[in-house]
């Protein structure tokens, strides 16, 4: 089924399922910018920005129910079936990653607003590095599924293992500082939990990345090739 | 699951126009069959010519064979009369004998058939078919009432009880709830999940609700062809032809 689909005869439904591909669309672009902010209120030390995130979670919730409601609506009104069951099924679980990911995102502004009150143990490195992988990985797992593209889907299943991988990279490194200088434990638990705050946004993308393939295919890949 | 009827190379003609074309479809023994497809997509056609209704229409005829449990309905030996007794049909406006009492209805088809039986007999065959029908506890009281006096979902049971009556081997139905309200339908569908056990079920249905409920398998026809054929579930969540996925969700032109 590769060319375009007609349009449904009815025109409402036709709208109505449009509307909530653009919300998905607009609360994907939302939570990136989210976690964008939260990791650069953290590396500039800009507290004021950590809590503009936090207060912009509100929108993330609002659009959560948004989509939500829509959903429910489509399935009671429409009795949708095929592709379109799948696209409407897709997207009432998708809003709930996203939501977690705006959630997660808020997690590390609230760290960054902690960790801003003291001086800051060293540059970080790996941590921006991960947030720019999961923050993609967000992109991606979005835009599969506004293009139905399984591919897509794939790559981002596969960068999971490197966000993974930084994760206990931070882990090791910031184990050290706290055995060397207890003074730092502190902080580093700080740094610690911002690193599997985006180890999770990660594992959020995945999902994303796994119902979109469902979406598309029609097979379920969840739980196939768990470590 | 045993094929209970299997068409082969079945094309129904009206005169020289072609109602459908080339239907090789296997029907299981004691499954729910639904057809789908839009008006004018020869699913009547087709389920007329599997009890040799459709050659009632005059020009009507049909090419190919039916089997059922074996043999060809079309065979030159056959008795259509004998066939429509194995094969029964309900259809889409209730039709009973509206002055003949709800007894005489159900046993109507006895009757016609010869079948000789006395009082006691006709009480069994009555109540048995009734209840088959799920009507038997709201008419037993008034059971030499008129058939006419029924609501139009009571009425649409009796019918499902009149074609029990001849122990049928095969039930079609013909958009049996078309002209039914919502709980009225409900009874029928859940009649239809009832009958399974001991019947085998074609039903055409212009409500793809329906056929999600109730059917096992669903067939979808499109301007006298048969597009896709396979299980009910994988039919409305992700089917394989283009054509059929455009008519579940509502795309066709």
């Amino acid at each position: 089924m590769d060319q375009p689909q007609p349009l449904h005869t009815n025109l409402r439904y036709e709208e109505e399922l449009r509307g909530l591909r653009a919300t998905l669309l607009k609360m994907g672009g939302l939570v990136e910018r989210q976690i964008a902010e939260a990791i650069d209120a953290l590396v500039n030390r800009d507290t004021e920005l950590a809590k503009q995130v936090i207060e912009r979670d509100k929108e993330v919730n609002r659009m959560d129910i948004d989509t939500d409601e829509t959903c429910i609506r489509l399935l009671a009104l429409h009795q949708p079936a095929g592709s379109d069951l799948r696209f409407i099924t897709t997207g009432l679980k998708i809003t709930v990653d996203l939501e977690r990911i705006g959630d997660n995102a808020v997690n590390i502004a609230e760290r960054a607003v902690e960790l801003n009150e003291e001086p800051q143990i060293k540059p970080y490195i790996d941590i921006p590095r991960m947030a720019s992988i999961a923050q993609s990985m967000v992109k991606d797992s979005i835009d599969a599924f506004m293009r139905q593209d399984t591919g897509l889907c794939d790559a981002v299943i596969a960068r999971d293992d490197e966000v993974d991988g930084l994760n206990r990279q931070v882990y090791r490194e910031l184990l050290s500082y706290m055995a060397e200088d207890p003074r730092l434990i502190a902080r580093s638990t700080r740094i610690l939990f911002i690193s599997k705050y985006l180890e999770r946004i990660a594992d959020h993308a995945e999902n994303i990345a796994e119902m979109v393939t469902f979406m598309v295919k029609g097979k379920m890949i969840k739980h196939m090739d768990k470590k | 699951m045993a094929d209970k009827i299997q068409t082969h190379h079945l094309t129904a003609y009206f005169g020289k126009v072609r109602g459908v074309h080339d239907i090789n479809m296997n029907i299981q023994e004691n499954q729910i069959t639904a057809i789908i497809g839009p008006s004018g997509c020869g699913k009547s056609t087709f389920v007329r010519c599997l009890n040799r209704m459709h050659e009632v229409i005059v020009g009507a005829y049909a090419e190919g064979e039916v089997i059922l449990d074996g043999d060809n309905i079309y065979a030159p030996e056959v008795d259509p009369v004998q066939v429509r007794r194995r094969i029964g049909m309900v259809f889409q406006k209730p039709t009973p004998f509206p002055t003949m009492s709800i007894e005489d209805n159900v046993a109507a088809g006895l009757k016609l058939n010869g079948v000789t039986f006395n009082k006691s007999e006709k009480e069994a065959v009555v109540e048995r078919c009734l209840k088959q029908a799920a009507l038997w506890e709201e008419v037993k009281d008034r059971l030499r009432a008129p058939g006419g006096s029924l609501s139009g979902g009571q009425q649409q049971r009796l019918c499902v009880a009149r074609a029990l009556a001849v122990e049928p081997e095969v039930l079609l139905m013909d958009e049996p709830c078309s002209a039914l309200d919502p709980i009225s339908t409900a009874r029928i569908e859940e009649l239809l999940i009832e009958l399974k056990a001991n019947y085998t079920i074609v039903i055409v249905t212009h409500n793809m609700q329906q056929a999600a409920r109730t059917a096992d398998m669903t067939a979808f026809f499109f301007s006298g062809d048969l597009i896709e054929f396979g299980e009910t579930r994988q039919i409305f969540t992700n089917p394989d032809r283009r054509e059929t996925e455009d008519y579940i969700t509502g795309r066709f032109g």
